[in-house]
């Protein structure tokens, strides 16, 4: 067994209108060290469940199961910790903070993780000359930085945001739900090499897609199919493009 | 003396300063107190607000004598020592009492050219805006006002800016003041007015005291007066302030007031358009916790056509405490293409803490905006969630939030100078009620080019 990422058994379920709904039935994924796993599966198979329950939101009880990251029980730390530890989540849905400044946003997440991992905080210089090689990385203008946090940004910019983030805290491990929907075709570019920057052998990203484009760039080692709350079928990248041919009946037929 | 009894509160803890004062004017605001009484709950503009801390003691006049060094201490503390607000021009009270040897010029500092200043006491003389007949407060203020500033600014001048600082310095004898404040700007004349109110902490405990001030405000044809308000009174004050704005055409009041302090406070604005195309803007925010009360209350009057006014306030309450917006707009008949908006935002952080609001739209003109709204709710899950997955812990994901919430009110404040002593006061309150920055001189605004 793989010390990396270890899903095993994993059931969660939320709580809707008083009534319990049980979303992820039985998880099983492994993700070694300095591997490109992808997940796709149709609408509301529970791929952003999985990813909000391994970032650490409250809202989804998990009932069985466990998740080891690490070598750490990853289900019993706090997201920050978890953050703390090298999990990233690209929100398929990136969250808008009116008020609250990009760019001292991004400075106070930075220093939180550092300080957290026991690295020296940026000051201001510091962290303004990071910042500002990470958005010319990412062809990203400036002028965000200074803008609440996607408060009024366009859907892609969103997305860059979230890379940018990425790109700043330096992940071991990156789940990116969807971080590609509704991206031109030169962010989704930038997107891809924004994770691909980050390739190491201590690096792991879970890319979550609908769309066979990202994978392109990605070149996954992996690919899982997720239905009804379950990872059904594995394979290579080759899945992926069958998967852009035929969509999915054939698993759903096997999951049933 | 009275035949029939008050229907409000009773009288009793000023009693002994209200027999045998002859002045008429301040005889007739005794009158008036007997025969309403103080504000009782069934008042309708007291329903939510209540006197109760006032009963069961005696307020006494404050002696004219203090300690230096705690006052020292406390306009150190409150006023930054450097930039605008240092060089600005300041007149300082001490328990109600102009304290000329801590204000311009004893301090260094000139009074804007172009303003006249004068003591209250110097010659007392109520201003016709201000009306006892209606407020009692007012009433118990022009029975028992002793001192005060007034200013006034000639027409045409630019005065730029001057801090009006009120420090009580209670021991422990419960005491009262009652200043009289007035601010009057000749036509075309600006003046921003930055008031501050604190307490030193010399006795021991909570000292018990009422400060009760009140302001008019007298803005002539285009002249511009910004009021900037901080109000952090210590534990076991109560801060009852009225505030009385005549807007003559093209001019405009702009003020903003931001309530931290006290067991009890009200700041209640009467704001009057009375030319066409005035402005007012009745902006503030209130951060409380413990049992704190605090009130904003306004009345605006549109008699005017083409006036604007402008109300933002945002209130955040935790632990038991309890927040209260009344605002009323009135639009006379006359007052056509009158734009006004009232919004009232709460953002509620323990289960325990309350708002109360009240909005009150009076329209007899029939071609008019007027919009109002409110919002009630705690901290968005998904905000503070997203702030941890990021790395940010919860407490100081807390923090970010609830100031973030607050600046974005503050930011309708636009003088440096005056922002800066909101954004102090505001800093020291988050970290006493909300939690500190995790990192030191990491406070918003702080990234720049
Ligand atoms: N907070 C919630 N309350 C009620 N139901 C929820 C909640 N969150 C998720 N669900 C339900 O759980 C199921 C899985 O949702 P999830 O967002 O994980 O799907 P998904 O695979 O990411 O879909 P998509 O491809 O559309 O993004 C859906 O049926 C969804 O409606
Ligand atoms: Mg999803």
């Amino acid at each position: 067994m793989s010390d990396f990422l270890n899903i095993s058994g994993l059931h969660a379920r939320i709580d809707a209108d008083g009534a319990p709904k049980e979303i992820l039935r039985g998880v099983d994924l492994v993700i070694p060290p300095g591997e490109v796993h992808a997940i796709m599966g149709p609408n509301g198979s529970g791929k952003s469940t999985l990813s909000y329950v391994l970032a650490g939101r409250e809202d989804y009880e998990v009932t069985s199961g466990a998740v080891s990251f690490k070598g750490q029980d990853l289900l019993a730390m706090e997201p920050e910790e978890r953050a703390a530890a090298g999990v990233f989540l690209a929100f398929q849905a990136p969250i808008e903070l009116p008020g609250v400044n990009n760019a001292n946003f991004l400075r106070t997440a930075v220093n939180a993780v550092r300080r957290a991992r026991g690295d020296a905080e940026l000051d201001a210089v510091g962290f303004l000359k990071t910042v500002r090689a990470a958005t010319k990385k990412l062809s990203m203008s400036d002028e965000m930085l200074k803008r609440n946090v996607n408060v009024g940004f366009s859907g892609g910019e969103k997305k860059r945001n979230e890379v940018l983030q990425m790109t700043m805290l330096q992940p071991s491990l990156a789940i990116l739900d969807e971080t590609d929907s509704g991206l031109d075709v030169d962010a989704l570019r930038i997107v891809a090499d924004g994770v691909n920057a980050l390739r190491s052998p201590t690096f792991s990203a879970l890319v979550i897609t609908h769309h066979q484009r990202l994978l392109d760039y990605l070149n996954p080692d992996r690919v899982h199919v997720m239905a009804r709350g379950r990872i059904v079928h594995s394979g290579g990248a080759e899945l992926a493009k069958e998967i852009d041919v035929q969509g999915y009946a054939s698993f759903l037929a096997e999951a049933a | 003396m009275n035949a029939i009894a008050p229907v409000g509160r009773s009288l009793a803890p000023f009693e002994a300063r209200l027999d045998g004062i002859e002045d008429p004017i301040r005889h007739a605001a005794v009158g008036e107190l007997r025969r309403v009484g103080l504000p009782g709950p069934r008042v309708e503009a007291w329903r939510y607000t209540h006197l109760r801390p006032l009963a069961g003691h005696e307020f006494r006049e404050a002696a004219a004598s203090f300690d230096a060094d705690p006052v020292g201490r406390a306009l150190d503390e409150s006023l930054p020592r450097d930039g605008l607000l240092a060089s600005t021009p300041r007149l300082v009270l001490v328990n109600g009492r102009f304290a000329p040897e801590l204000s311009s010029p004893a301090n260094g500092v000139a009074l804007p050219e172009g303003v006249t200043f004068e003591r209250f006491s110097a010659s007392p003389e109520f201003d016709a805006l201000a009306t006892p007949e209606r407020e009692p407060l007012v009433a118990l203020n022009t029975a028992l006002a002793t001192d005060g500033v007034r200013l006034s600014v000639a027409e045409g001048v630019a005065a730029e800016r001057i801090v009006l600082v009120s420090v009580a310095c209670a021991g422990d004898e419960a005491v009262s003041f009652h200043p009289r404040h007035s601010v009057s700007l000749g036509a075309g004349a600006s003046l921003e007015l930055i008031e501050l109110a604190v307490s030193s902490g010399s006795g021991a405990g909570a000292a018990t005291y009422f400060h009760n001030p009140v302001l008019t405000c007298d803005v002539r044809e285009g002249a511009k007066l910004t009021h900037v308000k901080v109000q952090k009174e210590a534990a076991g004050a109560t801060h009852l302030a009225t505030v009385y704005a005549n807007i003559a055409a093209r001019g405009a009041y702009d003020s903003f007031t931001l309530g931290l302090g006290s067991d009890l406070a009200r700041h209640e604005v009467h704001a009057r358009l009375s030319g066409a195309k005035a402005a007012v803007h009745v902006n503030g925010a209130q951060l409380l916790g413990e049992k704190q009360v605090g009130d904003i209350t306004s009345v605006i009057t549109h008699a005017a056509p083409d006036c604007i006014s402008r109300q933002t306030i945002r209130n955040v309450l935790t632990d038991h405490a309890r927040g209260v917006f009344q605002g009323k707009v009135h639009v006379h008949q006359i007052a056509q293409k009158t734009d006004g908006y009232q919004m009232n935002q709460a953002l509620l952080l323990s289960p325990h803490a309350e708002i109360d609001a009240k909005p009150e739209l009076e329209i007899y003109a029939d071609d008019v905006k007027c919009s109002h709204g409110a919002t009630v709710g705690a901290l968005d899950d998904e905000q503070l969630f997203y702030l941890r997955s990021r790395g940010v812990p919860e407490a100081q994901a807390r923090r970010i939030l609830v100031e973030a919430f607050l600046l974005e009110v503050l930011d309708l404040h636009e003088d440096e100078a005056g922002r800066a002593l909101l954004d102090t006061a505001l800093g020291a309150a988050l970290s006493l009620r909300i939690g500190r920055e995790q990192v030191p001189g990491q406070a918003a605004g702080e990234v720049s080019e």
